[in-house]
This record gives C-alpha cells, structure tokens and sequence, in this order.
C-alpha cells in the first residue's frame, strides 16, 4: 500500500479547483478502513487479505478484470454481500473507526449508499423514487425540497422537474442511472458505492456521470467499480488494483497510471491481459 | 420434381393442414359450447332471472336471483380465506424460505391443487358442516377457499420470483428492510400478475359445483347471513339438468350462460390488466 495513503491525519483539504493536483491532494484523512478482508462463498475464498482505506471526499477506484473480486469487495462496504446466500466474510471492516459488522445493517446502508451495474429504478414515479429512501427512513425534512436536491445533485433536475409524477422508466438509460444516484444521495450518504455505474450506458451519459462524480466529492466519499480503466484515470483520487482476489497494488492514481510498482498493474494497465 | 421431393412436399402440406384444422377445432370448441348456450338458454334469460326466486314445478318463469346472490357470497367468503393464506404464503415462499422448505411447501401446493374438488368438499363436510350440523353458505366457501390456496400461492411466488434481483437490492441499499423492501417494491413490481392470478383463481372456482353439493347444498329461497344453506348458479345448474321439467332445462342452459359470461368477464378483465401498461420487466 502506497504510503502516503496509510497517513490517516487529518489535513487541509484543497479546495476543488479547475485543474486540481491529485497527487498534493493525496494525504487526506480515512472514512473507511477496510483491514485484512477475506471472503468466501461457500467454501470458495474470492478475496484474500485485503486491507486498504478510503478517503474522505475523494474518487477511489477499483479496477481489475472481471472475476477479480472488485465487485464482491465493494458490496461488503455496505453489507449487501449478506443478500446472498453462503456469503462470508472475515476481517474488519471499519466507518468513521467503528466496525461496520457490528453495526445494525438498515442505518449502516442509510450512511453507505450504493449505485449499481444497471440502472434499477423502482416502478414509481420519478419523484417517488428519490422519497423512497426518506420515507422509509422516517426522515423529518420536507421530502419535496430534499428530493428536488437530490435531483440537483445528480444533474437530472432540469431534465425531469416538468415531470416528476411520470414513471421512473419512461427515462432513458443514462436519466435512470443518475435518478438513482439522486436516491443515494437523498438519504445524504457518507460514502456513496458504485458498482460499475457506466457499463451499461452509452459514451455521452458516462461522460456525464463521470462529471458528476467529480462534482459529488464535496457531497461525500466515493468508491467506485470499473472495468474501464480510462474512467478510472479520468474520475479517480486514488486506485486499487485487484487480481484473483488479491490486492496488487493501491495508490493515488496518477501515480498508479504513470510509474505502476507492480509489474502486473504494468501488465494489466498496458493492455497485456484482462 | 423427384418424387422424394414430392413426398416430402406433401408431408409438409399433410402436417401443416393437421395442425391448422387441430388449432381451429381447439377454438371452436369455445364458440360451439357458446352458441350451444346461447340457443338453448337465451330465450330464457330476461329481467325475472336476475331478479326473481325460482317459482315451484309446473309454474312458468322464476329466476335464479338467490342462486347468483348465493354464488357472489360465496366467492366473496372464499376469497377472503383464500387470497390471504396464499398471497402470505407466496410471499413467504419467494422471499424467505429456504429451498427446502420451499421444496415441500410447493411440492404440498402442488398436491393440493391436485386434489379432486369434491374431495376437498368431504374435507369441509367435515370440517365445517358437521359441527355446525347443517350445510350452510360458510361451509361452501371453505371449500371454495381452500381451493384457491395453492393457485394464489404458486403464482404469488411466481410472479414474486420473477421480479429482478436488482430492485431489491436498490432499495436494501437505501437501508429498508427485508420486509419494507417487499412490501413497498417487489409487490407493487409485481401486483398486475398477483392481480390476475388471483382473478383466474376466482374465475376457476366459480363454477366447481361438486364441493358445494354437500357444504353450501342448495336452496330455494334467499338464504340470509352465512350460516344458512344456500343456492348457486352451478348446483342449481347441476339440480335443474337433471331434473325431468322441460323449464327447468331452459334455465339451466341460462344459468351456464350467465355462469359462463361472467368466468369470461372475469378472464378478459385479467388480462387487461396485465396488458395495461406492459410488464414490469423492461
């Protein structure tokens, strides 16, 4: 693990800027520790010894090629990797330094929100579907102005606001998946997880998603899922590596994309395999 | 042309004119039984059949008023034990049970599907009409009830199962819970399938006659509350073809009509429902 990543102190973060230099901006202080992770399902382990953290306010990708755990490491952020059946997992995983495993699983995803592969908006409508998460957290604020917010948030606003009471799926793909980024940021997040959020949309919506998760860093933590290395160049702070299960190497992106210390993040990122 | 080619030529035109005629006759099986009502029992149907009491042998006329009251009740009732217990228990069975109690759970809603009705109308003889010690309109709607059991419960979980995996876990992200999840996203997924499933079940019960023959019986007058026996449109149906009156065969054809009409209605309806608005799979 790149050392300058472990430094959990707290310091000044630049303020965001056109042309930020990710590479200063790289000591920041930690919202999750993910310590010693292995994972299995059933008797298959498919991660072994995964400790690395993520950064307050920042971009961190994961990246590997497919089958290489990245996805299953994210879901265990938020514990979705209990939903299935035979899932297990060891080691410590920690928000805020309080174990997460711990914690009751509801208000753990109410702070750890996730976006996924495709876009999975609710048979509601629009407006129904960013509530959803106030609603069944019994949340005080008028739901109305949190959810015209959220839609600010995720840039959809302007697109959908003459028809909020339309159905969710009278959207196009790009305007579901950033509907459903506006429900995970409703509930306003600590750390907002995306599970390969582009892959099924078409070049002109990832592009705009991938502005967005740059404007969302001020708003919260981000982790992100990609098969693409190119968005993870382009919309990552920091970038974790991972191969068969095994984490190969972590560190601020550029350097990760530039000078790589791993002969197989060299292999993989060259474009030799995966 | 070979002749080999010929014959296969005629085979193909044999096997396709087959198929045709077979597909058309399974058609006009429908229109034929129709039509078959509607010339015998037509001249029957009239204003008095809705609202009359059938009238006493060798009188004219009458209708079946508490026969088609009857049957209302009783599906009424019979939906009100069986959409229930098997919409919960679909629920149960899509969502939480694991694959070996779902095994027998399906495997025993299965058999009970199987079940001759009039067997399941002994059960509720002695279930419900023995104790009570007469036949009465509640003992022919827990039979009609338990019939509807299995058909609302296997395609509860049907339709539950076939919701996508990925509207659950969006909204188990949000931090809902299991059960929240289910009932604020999955069943409203998938209510226009549970809706017409449970319609067909209506639909198909409605016109069993042998598991009311000895709990709701038959009546010729109205039959008041729940405890009571009471007529229905496929007993009285069953009552009337067998009976020697010329009259009474008239309004049995109309009573198979209306009986008829209605299940139609009721099929149409359902899948009106599903067609509104296409699928919930995009």
């Amino acid at each position: 693990m790149h050392a300058s990543v472990r430094q959990a102190v707290s310091v000044n973060i630049n303020p965001p800027t056109v042309n930020p230099s990710r590479e200063t901006a790289a000591p920041a202080s930690m919202r999750m520790s993910i310590n010693k992770v292995n994972f299995f399902y059933g008797s298959k382990q498919t991660l072994f010894d995964i400790s690395m953290g993520i950064a307050a306010n920042k971009v961190t990708a994961l990246i590997g090629p497919s089958g290489c755990g990245k996805s299953t490491l994210l879901r265990t952020f938020n514990r979705m990797h209990e939903t299935v059946r035979g899932a297990r997992l060891q080691g410590e995983i920690l928000l805020d330094g309080k174990n997460i495993l711990a914690q009751d699983v509801t208000q753990l995803r109410r702070r750890v929100g996730m976006v996924f592969q495709r876009p999975n908006p609710f048979p509601k409508s629009i407006f129904d579907n960013v509530a959803y998460g106030l609603r069944i957290n019994g949340s005080k604020l008028p739901v109305a102005d949190a959810v015209e917010k959220s839609l600010r948030h995720a840039a959809l606003w302007d697109e959908v606001k003459d028809h909020l009471h339309k159905s969710a799926y009278e959207l196009s793909g790009g305007q579901q998946q950033r509907l459903c980024i506006a429900r995970g940021l409703a509930v306003e997040p600590e750390v907002l997880l995306l599970d390969e959020p582009c892959s099924a949309l078409d070049p002109i919506s990832t592009a705009k998603i991938e502005e967005l998760l740059v404007q969302l860093k001020d708003l919260c933590t981000i982790c992100i899922v990609t098969h693409n290395m190119q968005q993870a160049a382009r919309v990552s702070d920091f970038t974790a590596f991972l191969l068969m299960g095994q984490l190969v190497e972590f560190s601020p992106t550029p350097h990760m994309f530039t000078t790589p210390s791993d002969p197989r993040t060299e292999a993989y990122i060259t474009g030799r395999f995966g | 042309m070979s002749p080999r080619l010929r014959w296969r030529k005629f085979v193909s035109g044999f096997m396709l004119t087959l198929t045709g005629v077979c597909a058309t006759v399974a058609v006009s099986v429908l229109f034929f039984i129709l039509g078959y009502l509607v010339y015998h029992g037509g001249s029957s149907i009239n204003w008095n059949f809705f609202t009359k009491l059938p009238v006493p042998v060798g009188e004219i006329g009458g209708g079946m008023a508490n026969a088609i009251v009857g049957s209302a009740k009783l599906l009424l009732l019979a939906s009100l034990l069986g959409v229930p217990i098997g919409f919960f228990g679909g629920v149960y069975l899509a969502e939480f049970s694991n694959s070996s109690i779902a095994f027998v759970v399906r495997y025993a809603a299965d058999l009970l599907n199987g079940v001759p009705s009039i067997v399941i109308g002994i059960f509720a003889y002695a279930l419900v009409v023995l104790p009570f010690k007469h036949f009465s309109t509640l003992a022919g709607a827990f039979a009609l009830g338990v019939m509807m059991i299995p058909i609302t419960l296997r395609s509860t979980e049907e339709f539950l199962h076939a919701v996508p995996r990925a509207l659950r876990e969006g909204s188990m992200a949000l931090g809902a819970s299991r059960w929240r999840t289910i009932m604020s996203v999955v069943v409203p997924a998938a209510y226009r399938g549970i809706m017409t499933a449970i319609l067909l079940a209506l639909a198909r019960v409605a016109g069993e006659t042998a598991p009311l023959l000895f709990t709701a019986f038959g009546n010729r007058y109205w039959s008041p509350g729940v405890s009571q026996p009471t007529a229905s449109l496929p007993v009285m149906i069953f009552t009337y073809a067998i009976s020697p009156y010329d009259d009474w065969h008239r309004q049995a054809w109309a009573a198979g009509l209306v009986l008829l009409a209605l299940i139609l209605i009721v099929n149409i309806f359902a899948r009106a429902i599903v067609s509104r608005g296409g699928t919930i799979l995009r």
